[in-house]
């Protein structure tokens, strides 16, 4: 063979070793991927169809649904039926717990972020050595059921409670300081649980933190102050999002805090879809919240996304 | 002006604390490229991050035209960093990188930006103003981090090894930009580096650091001609280092004995050296080699090795009377094995301080 000959053999083999690779990268990927697929699918889609298949049935009158194909369920969550004539009316009532929940989720949000920055930013100072322990300490809470911190809190909350008792014991009050049944309680109580879902996060990111960016910011005569806000936070920001949805999503359809802690007065959407499955035997309603839920909270993150990839390409 | 006075600065506390400056005084002047010289962990940082205000000194007083500033936070010193690694913000343009100063300094956004396009073209930047600072180049981001420590027009300039990470060809360049700039602003540049040549090539003055102290202060060419310890000796250039007996000294110049017997003469930097044993100390380039039996010869040896470089050849060898010396020669020639004499010329000859 003659030697280009010789060269176009060698450029036949390398294109096929080339697929080769690629194929093989593809497969391994794929294989990886699977388990979590095979978990999302069967746990996560196939209960999600079923809930959406519901929400358009009726209810049935002991649980469960009768299949007649209806769209009564979304209708119940915007408008009254009257119960003589049948005639719609706009009702805020069910919108008001959508309203009441993510408003306590966005305070409770807010109030971790408070809380967490300032402490992921002290572990991230600490000496290497020194941080997992701080990081322990901060899962710490992890380690007993959400139950069980609860009702904790809520024997110190209570109007007999730790706080109260010592308050009147100093003589600060006279009569004790109703927290327990307070959306006052519920904040509280969300703070607890998810404060370790921001801190987390936020360590993450302010532990990449290159502290001679700071160091450079004070040369350039930043306070101590500007520097945390154009250099920390910003630098932050992909700490400080995904801290955020963290807390505000699970914190939004929260059910056991608000059932506990806020005495199951004022519904939250947690206990709104816990009803309608138990006491109230509305199964399509339920699913339908349930699932108004999840697009509120779909349409926000997209476009919080969209908006991010926009801001910083290449970073976030 | 600058003024260190008796500045010691210790790191931790008690048995483990470590010196890292041990009572260090030194004058910069006005519009000076001052350089800070020695190998790592010798202080010349920590003394740059005093005048920055990043440490705070144990002890002593540092002045800025005349005003203590040692105990001032970095954002109240008219004194700006470039820094090793350049520290630019990831999150803002090469412009806003450059403004930041400014910014902080609450100009208006008139006098900002004015300011900013003067630096870019300063350090020749103009078409990069709006790229991420994440997308440029070693070289590039050097000349963002001078833009952004100069804008704000500072009293003093404190460069904290910035080209260490630029490859030779770059350094190079950027040494003569620097000098280019330095002149241009009339700023005071302190510059600190473990580089001797780049300290050579650059500056006005040079300090030579070791162990928290400074050995020597000096223009380049008394540093390399009249080093005065063998610590600076050894750590600028190269140098050969003979032992010899000194019988007399007078007006900073002494009379030595080498070890082959020849008695020349040699300058003495400091009146405390006393006759006795001392180290004498040649240029490789200041030795000129000869016959090895003419007249004018200080000692006799045998070629070890020859070594070509391009720009010349070192010479080694090895002395009839012990000890070895490398000559550095352009004219090329000696051959491994060949007897030589060697000339050993008094004005190069130095006694150095052990």
């Amino acid at each position: 063979m003659d030697s280009a000959g010789l060269l176009d053999d060698a450029d036949r083999r390398l294109a096929d070793a080339q697929r080769l690779r690629a194929r093989q990268t593809n497969r391994t990927r794929g294989l990886l991927l699977a388990p979590a697929l095979v978990i999302i699918g069967v746990f996560g889609l196939f209960p999600l169809t079923i809930t959406l298949i519901y929400s358009l049935l009726e209810p049935g009158a002991y649980g469960g649904v009768k299949w007649v194909l209806s769209g009564e369920a979304y209708v119940q969550f915007l408008f009254n039926r009257d119960i003589f004539d049948g005639t719609l009316r706009f009702s805020t009532s069910y919108l008001q717990i959508f309203g009441r929940s993510i408003g306590l989720a966005f305070v409770a949000t807010i109030g971790a972020l408070i809380l967490g920055f300032p402490t992921a930013y002290f572990i991230a100072t600490k000496p290497p050595a020194q941080r997992n322990l701080w990081l322990f300490i901060i899962t710490l809470p992890f380690w007993t059921n959400l139950l069980i911190r609860t009702y904790a809190m809520l024997l110190i909350i209570r109007d007999e409670g730790l706080i109260n008792l010592s308050l009147i014991g100093i003589g600060i009050v006279e009569k004790p300081i109703s927290i327990l049944y307070t959306d006052t309680a519920v904040f509280l109580g969300l703070i607890y649980s998810y404060l370790p879902f921001m801190v987390l996060p936020l360590y993450a990111s302010l532990e990449k933190l290159d502290f001679r960016l700071v160091e450079a910011a004070y040369d350039l005569y930043a306070t101590r102050w500007q520097v945390l806000r154009r250099i920390i936070i910003p630098i932050a920001k992909p700490g400080i999002v995904a801290g955020c949805i963290l807390v505000f999503i699970p914190g939004l359809g929260a059910f056991i805090t608000p059932e506990l802690l806020g005495g199951g007065k004022k519904l939250m959407i947690g206990n709104l879809i816990y009803l309608q499955f138990g006491t109230l035997r509305n199964w399509p309603f339920g699913s339908a919240a349930a699932l108004i839920l999840l697009t509120v909270v779909m349409i926000a993150l997209l476009i919080y996304i969209r908006n991010a990839g926009k801001a910083a390409p290449g970073h976030g | 002006m600058i003024s260190v006075e008796r500045v010691t600065k210790r790191f931790g506390m008690g048995e483990s604390a470590v010196v890292a400056l041990d009572d260090v005084s030194v004058t910069i002047s006005e519009n000076e490229f001052f350089t800070l010289l020695g190998p790592s962990g010798c202080g010349k940082t920590t003394l740059l991050r005093l005048i920055a205000g990043f440490e705070l000194p144990n002890k002593g007083l540092i002045l800025l035209d005349g005003q203590e500033i040692g105990h001032l936070p970095p954002y109240r010193r008219p004194v700006n960093t470039v820094f090793q690694n350049y520290a630019l913000f990831p999150h803002m343009t090469v412009a806003q990188n450059i403004g930041f100063g400014l910014e902080m300094l609450g100009k208006p956004a008139a006098e900002i930006a004015d300011t900013v396009g003067r630096m870019l073209a300063l350090v020749r930047m103009e078409a990069l103003a709006d790229r991420r600072t994440d997308q440029l180049s070693g070289g590039q981001q050097q000349r963002v981090a001078l833009a952004r420590a100069l804008a704000p027009q500072p009293k003093v300039l404190l460069l904290d090894e910035p080209l260490s990470a630029l490859d030779l060809k770059l350094r190079k360049g950027m040494q003569i930009e620097l000098k280019r700039l330095q002149h241009e602003t009339g700023i005071t540049f302190v510059f600190v580096t473990h580089d001797q040549d780049e300290a050579l090539t650059m500056s006005d003055r040079i300090a030579v650091m070791e162990a928290g102290k400074i050995l020597q202060i000096g223009d380049p060419k008394e540093i390399y001609n009249h080093p005065a310890s063998r610590f600076v000796a050894d750590f600028i250039g190269d140098i050969n280092i003979l032992k010899a007996e000194m019988t007399e000294v007078r007006d900073h110049t002494g009379t030595v004995r080498l070890a082959s017997g020849a008695v020349a003469r040699a300058h003495v930097p400091s009146a405390a050296l006393a006759p006795g044993a001392v180290s004498v100390a040649i240029r490789p380039e200041h030795i000129h080699l000869c016959g090895p039996a003419e007249d004018n010869r200080t000692c006799t040896g045998v070629i070890t090795n020859v070594i070509y470089f391009g720009s010349g050849t070192h010479i080694h060898m090895d002395l009839d009377q012990g000890g070895s010396l490398i000559a550095r020669t352009t004219l090329g020639g000696g051959a491994i094995g060949e007897r030589v004499g060697v000339v050993l010329p008094s004005e190069h000859l130095q006694v150095l301080v052990d």
